[in-house]
């Protein structure tokens, strides 16, 4: 079989100085690129404005899980200690110290742990999630330097999805903003 | 663009007298603060480290015999009697649980309120407080009789269409600090995400097997950290209520019952103060030493223990506050039960125990006022371990009011079995092998953080200024 060409992933370039990364990235965005990502040691203040990016949906994802901890903290209390029918799986009338079998007081606590453990969930899992986290693979990972990426260099990727991208030209303006250590990475 | 050293920035901008304390001690960059964290897990493991964590696992096998000794014989072997029908393992539960409060303190309360300081700790309090919160797991599971139906606790259909009591204390118990358990692990486990990617790019072989599948590919891209840091503030937001709650509910284990000298509503923020206050004990007992051994002081500065003695004055003088108030009411209520067993308390049959507690706990974190005493380590360690010693006696005080009931015809006396005071001494074990394991392989402080905190990471101050 012929051998496909490689596909591009886009051209990486580093800093030493996460001044120097957030002028370049809105040198980028000023220039019009879109699909381009910066990989910084920890999070650089001020850089998803300079990146233009649009806030995360996590928020959303947290205030579901939540109301849905709600629904089964009530559910569930309600259910096994207020129900009892012909049924394979039913609950169980307790009658405790007079209370109603729906009494509200007694059921916030359960109701409030079970909906902080769902959000807690919602949180973590939906940060995995819109993260694409595990990924073991990446092309940055092939850059020779990308390994002081979690240690004191910072990064810079013009992706080759975007639509202005342009091998040359990418080089070049990542040259012209001060970067180091440019590289075209296959994916 | 090259990045400059703490001590340069320093020499241009530091105002003495008004400026704080840096919060990164001696001449760094990004790179040295990798350097000398992660040295802690790639140097040659030290013989000291070999035998201390030998002398843990004997300990944790002493806690393994006295659990087999209990199974087979059951709770018979330890000190419970009629009137007192809860004993060691109710104040061992009480004890360890409040230890962990300190961590989600240190990791939540005070990311919330932006306390830049405890990026140099948190790691180190949230390790301490699951392992914290594993002992204190342990005692209501073996303590319930018959541990292997320990499962009844948790609402699982069944063929007998039982159900647990939902109006319980108890069972709200269960559900706090599995919910806690759960939570502080994962809250944990994902600020350590970019400290194993940066262990993983450091190592080889077989370590670097290891650190790249628990770090998940982490390459610290800023799309990723976005959703992170959201995360880790909603994470925040959530401990914080959520530590208040266990505690809270860990108080309702006595305060919902009618026994004279439990039935009280300050019981709830009494608790959750002598928790953090506890906690902080603890925190601070282990890292006065492992902050001298690690050679980490650059990091774990003065400033750091000043702080963490002011917190302990703070909540020691509300565990005080509380004991005096509960004096107070006690006297004011009229109740000659609550008058007589606070009378009991402090001069009965254990009066012993609560002029400990109240030594310990009243007395001790008063020397904070000054600042000789918030400077000085020996006096720290000596002061956190009379904290520890005192708040595992303010549980004994309050389990033991049972030996005093309204009806005075069934008054007992309870006495701790070597049992009971072996698989306590046991539970020490569980916590330090744990801690030792995790000093040694994981990383210790929040490497990413410290240098989100360092002069050198904020970009709109001008690198160039005075160069």
């Amino acid at each position: 079989m012929a051998e496909q060409p490689a596909k591009i992933y886009g051209t990486i370039g580093s800093f030493e100085t996460p001044k120097e990364l957030i002028h370049a990235s809105e040198v980028l965005r000023d220039a019009g690129y879109t699909r381009f990502e910066t990989f910084t040691p920890f999070p650089v203040h001020g850089i998803e404005k300079a990146m233009g990016l649009k806030d995360t949906k996590l928020p959303w994802i947290v205030l579901a899980m939540a109301i849905g901890g709600l629904i089964a903290g009530i559910g569930l209390q309600c259910f096994t200690n207020g129900i009892e029918m012909d049924w394979y799986l039913t609950g169980y009338r307790y009658l405790i110290s007079g209370k109603s079998q729906t009494y509200i007081p007694t059921m916030v606590p359960v109701v409030f742990e079970l909906t902080v453990l769902l959000s807690a969930f919602g949180a973590i899992f939906g940060m995995f999630a819109l993260n694409k986290l595990p990924m073991f693979y990446h092309p940055t990972f092939k850059h020779k330097l990308f390994e002081r990426v979690t240690d004191d260099r910072f990064f810079i990727a013009i992706e080759a999805m975007d639509t202005r991208y342009n091998s040359e030209l990418a080089r070049e303006i990542l040259e012209k903003v001060g970067a180091e250590h440019i590289e075209e990475l296959e994916d | 663009m090259t990045i400059k050293r703490t001590d340069e920035l320093l020499k241009e901008n530091f105002r003495p007298g008004i400026d704080l304390e840096p919060l990164v001690q001696g001449s760094h960059d990004f790179h040295s603060i990798t350097e000398m964290v992660c040295a802690v897990n790639e140097r040659k493991t030290p013989k000291a480290w070999y035998v201390a964590f030998f002398a843990a696992l004997c300990v944790l096998g002493l806690l393994g015999a006295m659990i087999a000794y209990l199974v087979y014989f059951g709770t018979g072997v330890w000190g419970l009697n009629n009137p007192v029908n809860w004993g060691f393992a109710i104040v061992n539960f009480v004890f360890w649980v409040g230890i962990g409060h300190a961590g989600t303190l240190i990791s939540a309360v005070l990311f919330l309120f932006r306390q830049n300081w405890r990026t140099a700790i948190n790691r180190w309090a949230e390790a301490m407080t699951i392992f914290a919160v594993m002992c204190a797991g342990l005692f209501p599971g073996i303590h319930v009789g018959r541990p292997w139906l320990a499962y009844w606790m948790f609402p699982i259909p069944n063929q007998m269409d039982l159900w647990p009591q939902f109006k319980s204390p108890l069972l709200w118990d269960v559900f706090a600090v599995s919910t806690y358990a759960t939570v502080s692990f994962l809250f944990w486990y994902m600020g350590m995400i970019p400290d194993l990617a940066t262990l993983r790019d450091r190592a080889k072989g077989f370590p670097r097997l290891m650190y790249g599948i628990f770090s998940m590919g982490w390459r610290g891209a800023t799309r990723h950290w976005q959703s992170y840091e959201r995360a880790y503030m909603i994470l925040a937001a959530l401990a914080t209520p959520l530590v208040l709650s266990v505690h809270t509910i860990v108080s309702y284990d006595f305060a919902v019952s009618i026994v004279p000298g439990w039935h009280t509503t300050i019981f709830p923020p009494y608790f959750v103060a002598g928790a953090v206050f506890s906690g902080f004990g603890m925190v601070m007992t282990l890292l006065v030493p492992f902050r001298k051994m690690l050679q980490l002081e650059d990091l774990v500065t003065k400033r750091h223990l000043d702080n963490m003695c002011k917190i302990m004055l703070a909540t020691g003088s509300i565990v005080g506050y509380a004991y005096c108030i509960e004096l107070f009411i006690a006297w004011y209520s009229g109740s000659g039960f609550e008058r007589g067993t606070f009378w009991l308390r402090a001069t009965g049959q254990s009066a012993f125990a609560y002029w400990t507690m109240f030594l310990c706990n009243v007395i001790t974190p008063q020397i904070f006022w000054f600042k000789k005493c918030r400077n000085s380590l020996p006096i720290m360690f000596v002061a956190s371990i009379f904290v520890n010693i005192g708040m595992w006696f303010e549980r004994y005080v309050i389990v033991l009011t049972l030996e005093n009931d309204y009806l005075p015809s069934s008054w007992g006396k309870y006495t701790p079995t070597a049992i009971d005071i072996l698989t306590l001494v046991g539970s020490f074990g569980l916590f330090f092998t744990f801690f030792l394991l995790f000093v040694r392989f994981l990383p210790i402080f929040a490497i990413s953080e410290i240098k989100g905190i360092m002069p050198q990471a904020d970009p709109h101050r001008d690198v160039k200024k005075g160069a």
